[in-house]
């Protein structure tokens, strides 16, 4: 194998030649998958200790992705958005990625609509779930499964 | 090359609640790649979106690795008042790409 | 479309009704005069109908299609006046959307005066050198994707059409060689994925035809719009034979064989891909 040709190899011929440095090397993303840990301290960190009610909240994600690297996410949370009854935050969660959170949108009276529409990037086959921060301090929350064909995040760059 | 795409009706009801597409040209890069000598390339991303109506916020957001490179964002607002609204995306290494949109209320 | 365990029927029944009639609405927009584009034609399939809905939709959207952001830009650079020769592209050829329709069907095209053939990026290079005494753009480099992607554009919806005859013959079976040429440690030639397998999997990938009639593509894997050429040379890594150069004649002459293999596909630039 001549080094002065750009390395161009699959995670398994770097593997068997490498040894055990290879498998450090191909490890994949820095800090590995996010774990369950990981997913609940992010989930905690933002609600705290309120317990979501499963309702009021839609997610549009497709059933199957063909490729992860851009997936697009519809979510809705039913509400007046009145002063009085209105969302605050809505918090999108990947819990199958590296990083277990995607983004948070900061509503308010002004937004009218409490609904979004996006793109993500998803590293594997998931449920993404979404939380939503009510104006009384309750918290909604709401679902979608989808299974990714061709993961983004941790796929190899061919330097091309 | 930083290209900014909005769409923003340019006439509106006062208080129609209307829907806002914006679109920023932009890598996204995650942080979780490695280049083919199996370096991670360096994370560089927008981790703020905002807009604002005649100075004041109207909506934000907080983005992560997992929003898609050249990020697309649909989003509502209530059209109160003729004006200008501005919408500001900032990235990792501090530069802000912003464009603005005209919107007559009636 | 997954939708999640809460919501309404009505609420979902009405979007679904507006996302219908918004949909129809668009098809007829990007149609134009009515007239649906014509995704095959006889045994010709363009990468379009490989697509899953969503990324078919995602191309089909006149504003978030990634790829009209080098529309834009390329707009943006076609008023651009340079500094050296003081003009522009626009000083010429003025309005893009008449002067250069029709543009993108022809090229590849043999040219004269260099003695074979010429592509568009490289034609739009050799206007800024000869022309506007201005610098040529890097191949693949953003600007040069963005005149290219904008130029293109101007013939969305017509068909791909390409002369083969006269002097551009030698160099169109020259392509045609390249196409049918094993290569690399896996020992495969353009045909034997896009002729013999289209339509069937490689690993979680459905292999298709191959066509370019989309090019410059918004390529998810890449994240960023790419050319023909990068597409030629990431296949040919793909089979761990080692790429021509971006701009080479080999890839040149190859981008005419191509072309001519999806004749009477729209142009689709910019077409989303996987």
């Amino acid at each position: 194998m001549s080094l002065s040709q750009p390395l161009r190899l699959s995670r398994r011929t770097l593997l068997r030649q490498l040894g055990v440095a290879g498998v450090l090397v191909t490890l994949g993303p820095a800090g590995a998958w996010a774990t369950k840990e990981m997913v609940q301290q992010a989930v905690r960190d933002r609600i705290g200790t309120r317990e979501p009610q499963p309702q009021g909240v839609t997610l549009r994600l497709p059933k199957i992705a063909e490729t992860g690297n851009s997936v697009p996410l519809t979510v809705t949370v039913e509400s007046p958005m009145t002063p009085d009854d209105h969302v605050l935050r809505l918090h999108v969660f990947i819990e199958g990625n590296p990083e277990p959170v995607a983004a948070t949108y900061h509503f308010g009276v002004r937004a009218g609509k409490a609904e979004i529409s996006t793109r993500l990037r998803l590293a594997r086959s998931q449920t993404v779930l979404a939380l939503a921060e009510m104006s009384d301090g309750s918290v909604r929350s709401g679902a979608a499964s989808i299974l990714v064909t061709l993961g983004a995040c941790v796929e190899e760059v061919w330097g091309d | 090359m930083a290209e900014t795409r909005v769409r923003v009706p340019s006439t509106a009801r006062r208080g129609e609640v209307i829907e806002i597409k914006t679109l920023l040209s932009h890598p996204m890069e995650t942080g979780h790649r490695r280049d083919v000598y199996g370096k991670l390339i360096p994370r560089q991303i927008i981790h703020t979106f905002t807009c604002t109506y005649n100075g004041v916020e109207v909506f934000r957001a907080d983005w992560h690795p997992a929003v898609a490179a050249n990020p697309y964002l649909a989003f509502f607002t209530v059209a109160t008042e003729s004006g200008r609204l501005r919408f500001e995306w900032i990235d990792d290494e501090g530069t802000v790409y912003a464009t603005e949109a005209e919107i007559t209320v009636a | 479309m997954g939708e999640s365990r809460a919501g309404q029927g009505a609420l979902r029944s009405l979007w679904r009704l507006s996302a219908c009639v918004c949909a129809a609405l668009l098809a007829l927009a990007i149609a134009g005069a009515g007239e649906s584009w014509r995704y095959s034609v006889a045994e010709r399939r363009s990468g379009y109908t490989y697509l899953s809905e969503d990324n078919q939709q995602l191309q089909d959207d006149d504003f978030a299609n990634p790829g009209l952001l080098w529309v834009e830009r390329g707009r943006e650079l076609w008023q651009q006046i340079e500094s050296t020769a003081g003009t522009s592209c626009a000083r010429c050829h003025s309005d893009a959307a008449t002067s250069m329709r029709g543009v993108r069907t022809r090229y590849p095209r043999f040219d004269p005066q260099g003695g074979k053939l010429i592509n568009l990026e490289q034609q739009i290079n050799r206007c800024r050198a000869e022309r506007m005494h201005a610098s040529s753009y890097p191949y693949e480099s953003d600007a040069l994707l963005a005149l290219t992607t904008f130029v293109a554009f101007q013939s969305r919806g017509l068909p791909i059409d390409v002369r083969i005859d006269g002097p551009a013959q030698p160099f169109f079976a020259a392509g045609k060689a390249l196409y049918e040429q094993r290569r690399g440690q896996l020992d495969l030639a353009c045909t034997h994925c896009h002729e013999r397998y289209a339509g069937q999997r490689l690993r979680g990938d459905v292999i298709s035809q191959g066509q370019i009639n989309g090019f410059p593509i918004y390529r998810h894997t890449w994240q960023t719009l790419g050319s023909t050429h990068r597409m030629f040379a990431w296949c040919n890594t793909s089979v761990r034979s080692e790429p021509y150069p971006l701009g080479s004649d080999e890839y040149v002459n190859l981008e005419l064989f191509v072309a001519w293999h999806g004749r009477g596909l729209p142009v689709e630039t910019p077409a989303v891909r996987r």
